[in-house]
């Protein structure tokens, strides 16, 4: 590379004006436009990769959604009835829809909240904290597959683990998790924030406390406040962005959950555990309608730009930005 | 360690007023007493797993429950690797795909994050807009159309569809990860190499990329935990036993846990342990820059 080049204004064309190329780049001397240049080769695998494997499926899969496609043959245009069909004539549509707000109704107040009391714990200068951080962390760390796997032996209703326990203390009849229809849902949502409430959520947590100044409790301190009135008045209060952050991650999560029920219950027993993300898989890829399936992944996308465009628009009444 | 960072002295019951003091042991006696509960809550379904892949099959279906084996059966971790299921098979394939799919993701985030963080063009800010909005976007959405496109060129069936696409870029979060870390790094560092003669390439390469060992450590680990417990994509690409990932595999034998009408659970339990063991130990050496990783991505984003 030329040194010289790196004096640029000088190599400016004496009439102002800078080359197609440089217009187009949005540059105006040689150096900057080679610089340009060099900015699109460096980026080109993500330009590619984002017209191959995002702009060119978004709109095929947009397109898909109207049309009836079985990957042979070719898709055969069917306009609306896709849509009409999931909204009025799919009986397993809204009950699985309903089922994964259930799920994030159950699973988001208690992974954000149980990772928050994770962190204030962890967050006590404990002898020992790294131990327990990690440990907390482990179950994290667990393939999707084997936890589904775990959790299955771990309740078992005759044989497993916890109902010996249960039945120790005096629970007689213990309830059947993951084999009842009316316990699959809540043990499958219990699986997920054991998984999800020590990990990423918790480091989070742990870093958003990090920051709190010291100035603000010796304050309360001095102000008479005592360990809760610091933690609702101070900690709360401050920590309100880390909650905003992850409760939008979680959302995003919970309305995708699709793993552990799949392969704890198949979506069972009599599709108690049968979640919008499993309804989609099984059009898609059991029955093969990938036109039908497409409709219902965009009806998810708009489920979850909603949740995410209300939590934006409403996180300025509790969201409390410092200096901001 | 991170321990340092993590655990800052926030003295929150030290304070002036004497009912707090007589509190205090007390609160901390309690503080404990909640961490070692929770222990227990996270440790023992590990522990039970455990032990439950050194039972037999009599001691695996034992009423009431046995905690721990009579005799420890090692043999079990020998055995599930020579049943009717390829299970060598499995993890040799998971390690395949998981090496391919971090090296790619790993050059060419850092590629693309670089040209974000250094360069000035038209388009970038656009560009980085349209990367975030990509993470927003449910998976089952594109997933179809690429089902498509790779049942067209013939790749279902191969572990192509499960790391090539990790070429292009590694993903919004990849390359968002390590454009913030660009820009940490301070300019006058480019400047002077670019001086001194050296080529954009050569700066990426021999002054900023030795600097982004920690980001890059970071970025290996999630790649690798997110690449190595996937189950989505490999259900919905791979359909013979040979070709299995362990997430696959172990859904698989979970399915019909007995060969030739022999029951298997014992062996499973094993394999499962394998499934989690490789992917803890790493995070167990790793863990420093995990954290710090977590941490960055949490703060700025």
């Amino acid at each position: 590379m030329a040194v010289a080049e790196t004096g640029a204004p000088a190599q400016r064309p004496a009439d102002g004006r800078a080359s197609l190329l440089s217009r187009l780049v949005g540059a105006q001397t040689p150096f900057q436009t080679k610089r340009a240049v060099w900015g699109y080769v460096y980026a080109a695998p993500w330009i590619l990769g984002l017209i191959i494997f995002w702009g060119g499926p978004i709109l095929a899969s947009f397109y898909f959604g109207f049309t009836e496609y079985a990957v042979i043959g070719s898709p055969r245009f069917t306009g609306l009835s896709n849509y009409i069909r999931a909204f009025s004539g799919d009986e397993l549509f809204w009950p699985s829809l309903g089922r994964t707000f259930t799920f994030a109704g159950m699973y988001i107040p208690f992974a954000v909240g149980g990772a928050l009391i994770l962190a204030v714990l962890l967050n006590q200068k404990l002898f020992g904290t790294t131990v327990f951080r990690t440990l907390f962390f482990v179950p994290h760390l667990i393939p999707a597959v084997a936890l589904a796997v775990l959790w299955t032996f771990l309740l078992a209703p005759r044989v497993g683990p916890v109902n010996e326990f249960l039945r120790t203390i005096g629970i007689s009849d213990p309830p059947g998790w993951l084999a009842s229809r009316d316990s699959a849902l809540a043990s499958v949502t219990m699986i997920n924030v054991w998984a999800a409430m020590g990990g990423n959520t918790m480091l989070i947590f742990l870093a958003g406390l990090q920051g709190v100044p010291q100035e603000l409790y010796d304050a309360a301190s001095i102000d008479g406040g005592g360990a809760w009135a610091k933690f609702r008045h101070v900690t709360l209060p401050m920590l309100t962005p880390t909650i905003f952050f992850n409760v939008v991650l979680a959302v995003i999560g919970a309305l995708k959950v699709f793993t552990t029920a799949w392969v704890a219950t198949q979506g069972g027993p009599s599709y108690a555990t049968w979640f919008f993300a499993l309804h989609i898989y099984f059009q898609a890829f059991q029955y093969f309608r990938l036109g039908y399936g497409s409709a219902l992944a965009w009806v998810l996308a708009a489920v979850l730009m909603f949740f995410t465009w209300v939590q934006v628009r409403y996180s300025r009444r509790w969201v409390h930005y410092e200096g901001g | 360690m991170a321990q340092g960072t993590l655990t800052q002295d926030t003295q929150l019951h030290r304070a002036p007023v004497s009912p707090q003091r007589v509190m205090q042991p007390i609160v901390r006696a309690l503080t404990y007493a909640t961490v070692f509960a929770l222990c227990v809550l996270f440790g023992f379904p590990l522990f039970w797993t455990a032990m439950s892949s050194l039972k037999t099959i009599p001691e695996m279906f034992a009423f009431p429950p046995i905690l721990v084996p009579a005799a420890p059966q090692w043999a079990n971790y020998w055995t599930v690797l020579n049943i009717d299921y390829p299970v060598g098979r499995w993890f040799i394939n998971s390690v395949l795909i998981v090496v391919l799919t971090s090296f790619g993701t790993l050059i060419t985030a850092s590629l693309v994050a670089y040209s974000f963080a250094r360069f000035e063009y038209r388009g970038r800010d656009i560009l980085f807009m349209i990367t975030l909005s990509t993470m927003m976007l449910p998976a089952q959405v594109t997933l179809i159309p690429q089902f498509v496109l790779f049942y067209k060129l013939g790749w279902v069936n191969t572990h192509l569809p499960l790391w090539v696409p990790h070429w292009f870029g590694g993903g919004a979060f990849a390359i968002f990860l390590m454009r913030q870390f660009f820009l940490t790094l301070p300019r006058d560092l480019d400047e002077a190499a670019l001086i001194d003669g050296a080529g954009y390439f050569r700066i990426f390469w021999s002054i900023l990329m030795p600097l982004c060992k920690p980001v890059l450590a970071t970025l290996a680990i999630i790649t690798i935990i997110a690449s190595w417990s996937d189950f989505l994509g490999p259900l919905i690409y791979l359909n013979t036993p040979e070709k299995f990932t362990v997430s696959v595999g172990l859904q698989f034998f979970n399915a019909v846990p007995e060969v030739g009408g022999e029951p298997m659970q014992h062996l499973l339990m094993a394999a499962c342990v394998m499934s989690m063991v490789p992917i803890i130990l790493m995070f167990f050496f790793g863990q420093r820059f995990f954290v710090q990783g977590i941490v960055m991505s949490g703060i700025k984003g």
